[in-house]
């Protein structure tokens, strides 16, 4: 017994930490002994459930922070963003690497994950995604390498990846694009089914324009998070900054959210009392509030306030996915579905996983701090990125 | 014409090596051991079955391209391929994939309308089991005109709509009913465009926001960094003069 009293007494959150994680290996083990039967309510009336609809897209969505921070600083030149961008990059690159885990539970057949690469059909949006998923990963594994290059004092690779820095972001960036906006393609296909106060053949942009704000609010998210749980102090300016960029992004997202209703005819809709309708009035609420708020310069002027939007942005996208996929497709589909436990054990194991692997790569990897590399002896070898002042650019 | 005998289900479980009993029988949905299935409405009977659409959604959707239209009507699916993102059972219009949702390595089930028999010169197992020639197999255009020629004749008996002419661009299976379709168990309302331009029209925009987006990000990043270039050569040239 004194051996126990000697170990450091576990908090809170480390209890919770645990319980997920036990509960989502043990619904790892019911997924892969009894299959998608066992571990999900889906059917086949019903065969997208929340592994689709939060872990992939709202995954996917939330990881956008990372190229809209590379272009601004890399494309756009925008150089006072540079201490939030590794984090972004950070956020993004484990996020997408959360999202393939995500498609192994989902996938009938994970093993075959690679088909598309080699048995091709354009025509295919999924096709699109798949291709999508691979090179946008490579080009964040890339991004994200010299910050462990660096860790580790390799010169030389810091070197090459400098040179291929600029074509690397613009692909990031177009592949994101392409990414976002064909995630909402995967339900052009489904009139029939999405209720059409969401469907349009708008899904494509607004996919992209919310996921551009989902982006930022995550930035604004994670930067007050890491303040706090690092001491670091916290770049007000620069998420405040932030905060004035996304609500205007906000404005012009509900603008064409009620230009399309306005010219689909689909606003009578609005009057039928119907779940769907108040699902969609808490969504269009849950970004219209923070949109007001952050034109507010009491808002936008307070670290504490710009967060709260910041949440109330994520929830509102989050809930805007899985209107979509889940809530918006269900009277189509002529079921209800509500997802099994297991289902949601996974989701919040990766979650969890998400953040403990974001807390862990804050603490071993230069995230936070743009310092210029000294080998023991003391002489500066390389500045961490290009246009780091203590380096003469060549 | 159809009697409820469902005959065709239990030849369309012969052929595809599916088991079938009473228990079986009485499901009254398509399933993965079940390809076809006899659904009751009061004393009228439908059957539910992959449409075999011209213009198949599913074979569009696949991201490997195992589900295929073949010339002759069937559209058949390539298990070997298949790594289950089931998106063709979402964007099916009819509902008509299924999976094999308890098994650990499943595969997509779908009526492949007899493609083996069909490429063989036969007719269908449920066309050729039908006693009362409620299936009948034929030529697309031969059976929409004894359909047209049916309904015209018999207006009493016969919806006048004929599903399946013009339904997401046509279908290889055509269905001819009492009642409108939808007091059936069938979807009705369907677009008369094929599903595939829908997805078709925002993918064609890919090689386009590609272009675009290229030149356009490479133009500002040439742009920013130019503007700084410029600037550190003037302030040079400033501290030179001075």
């Amino acid at each position: 017994m004194t051996r126990f009293k000697s170990w450091p007494r576990p908090t809170f959150w480390q209890c919770i930490f645990f319980v997920i994680v036990a509960a989502g290996l043990y619904a790892t083990y019911v997924r892969v002994m009894y299959g998608l039967g066992g571990a999900t309510h889906l059917s086949d009336q019903f065969p997208w459930g929340i592994w689709i609809g939060f872990d992939i897209l709202c995954g996917v969505g939330l990881a956008a922070g990372g190229f809209t921070l590379a272009a601004t600083v890399h494309v756009f030149n925008i150089e006072r963003y540079k201490p939030i961008l590794r984090p972004a990059i950070l956020t993004a690159f484990l996020g997408y690497l959360l999202v393939i885990l995500a498609l192994m539970y989902d996938l009938g057949r994970p093993y075959r994950v690679w088909h598309p690469l080699v048995m091709w059909n354009p025509h295919s949006v999924m096709f699109e995604v798949g291709w999508c998923v691979t090179l946008y990963t490579t080009v964040l594994a890339l991004e994200f390498a010299p910050i462990v290059l660096e860790r580790f004092h390799l010169v030389r690779a810091l070197q090459v990846m400098r040179i291929s820095l600029i074509p690397l972001v613009i692909l990031g960036v177009i592949l994101s694009t392409l990414h976002q906006s064909s995630l909402g393609s995967l339900y052009l296909i489904v009139p029939e089914k999405l209720y059409p106060l969401w469907y349009t053949s708008l899904l494509p942009v607004l996919f992209f324009v919310s996921a551009l704000c989902a982006g930022l609010a995550m930035t604004i998210f994670e930067s007050w998070h890491s303040s706090r749980a690092f001491g670091k102090q916290l770049e007000l300016s620069l998420i405040s900054s932030m905060g004035r960029l996304l609500a205007v992004l906000l404005s012009v997202y509900l603008t064409m959210r009620f230009l399309d209703l306005l010219h689909r005819g689909a606003l009578p809709l609005l009057l039928r009392r119907r779940p769907e309708t108040y699902l969609f009035l808490l969504e269009i609420a849950l970004f219209t509030v923070p949109m007001f708020l952050l034109f507010r310069r009491k808002v936008y002027s307070s670290a504490s306030a710009l967060y709260g939007c910041a949440v109330m942005v994520l929830f509102a996208f989050i809930a805007n996915r899985l209107n979509i996929t889940v809530t918006g497709v269900e009277a189509g589909s002529g079921v209800s579905y509500f997802p099994k436990w297991t289902e949601i054990a996974v989701t919040l194991f990766i979650v969890a996983l998400g953040f403990a692997i974001f807390r862990f790569a804050v603490e071993y990897l230069p995230i936070f701090e743009e310092v210029s590399l000294t080998r023991p002896g003391g002489r500066a070898i390389v500045s961490t990125s290009p246009a780091a002042s203590t380096v003469p650019a060549d | 014409m159809c009697i409820g005998c469902r005959l065709c289900e239990k030849g369309c479980a012969e052929h595809h090596k599916l088991p079938y009993n009473d228990a079986i029988a009485s499901e009254e949905k398509l399933s993965a051991h079940k390809l076809t299935a006899i659904t009751t409405h009061g004393d009228k009977f439908m059957r539910r079955l992959c449409m075999n659409c011209l213009e198949p959604t599913c074979v569009s959707v696949c991201p490997v391209g195992a589900l295929q239209k073949s010339a002759n009507g069937p559209v058949t699916y390539d298990a070997s391929r298949c790594m289950g993102c089931r998106y063709c059972m979402f964007a099916c219009p009819f509902q008509v994939p299924t999976y094999q949702w308890n098994s650990r390595l499943p595969v997509v089930k779908k009526c492949d309308m007899c493609a083996d028999r069909v490429a063989a010169g036969l007719q269908t197992a449920c066309a050729e089991i039908c006693p009362t020639g409620a299936t009948k197999f034929g030529e697309r255009d031969d059976l929409i005109a004894e359909a047209r020629q049916r309904v015209a004749s018999n207006p009493s008996q016969y919806n006048q709509h004929i599903y399946g002419i013009q339904e997401v661009g046509g279908t290889s299976v055509l269905l001819l009913a009492s009642a409108p379709v939808e007091q059936l168990g069938v979807r009705a309302g369907l677009p008369i465009t094929p599903m595939p331009l829908l997805t078709w029209r925002a993918l064609s925009e890919i090689p386009n926001i590609v272009t675009v987006c290229s030149v356009l990000l490479g133009g500002v990043w040439w742009l920013s960094h130019r503007r700084e270039e410029v600037q550190a050569a003037e302030r040079k040239e400033r501290e030179e003069k001075s």
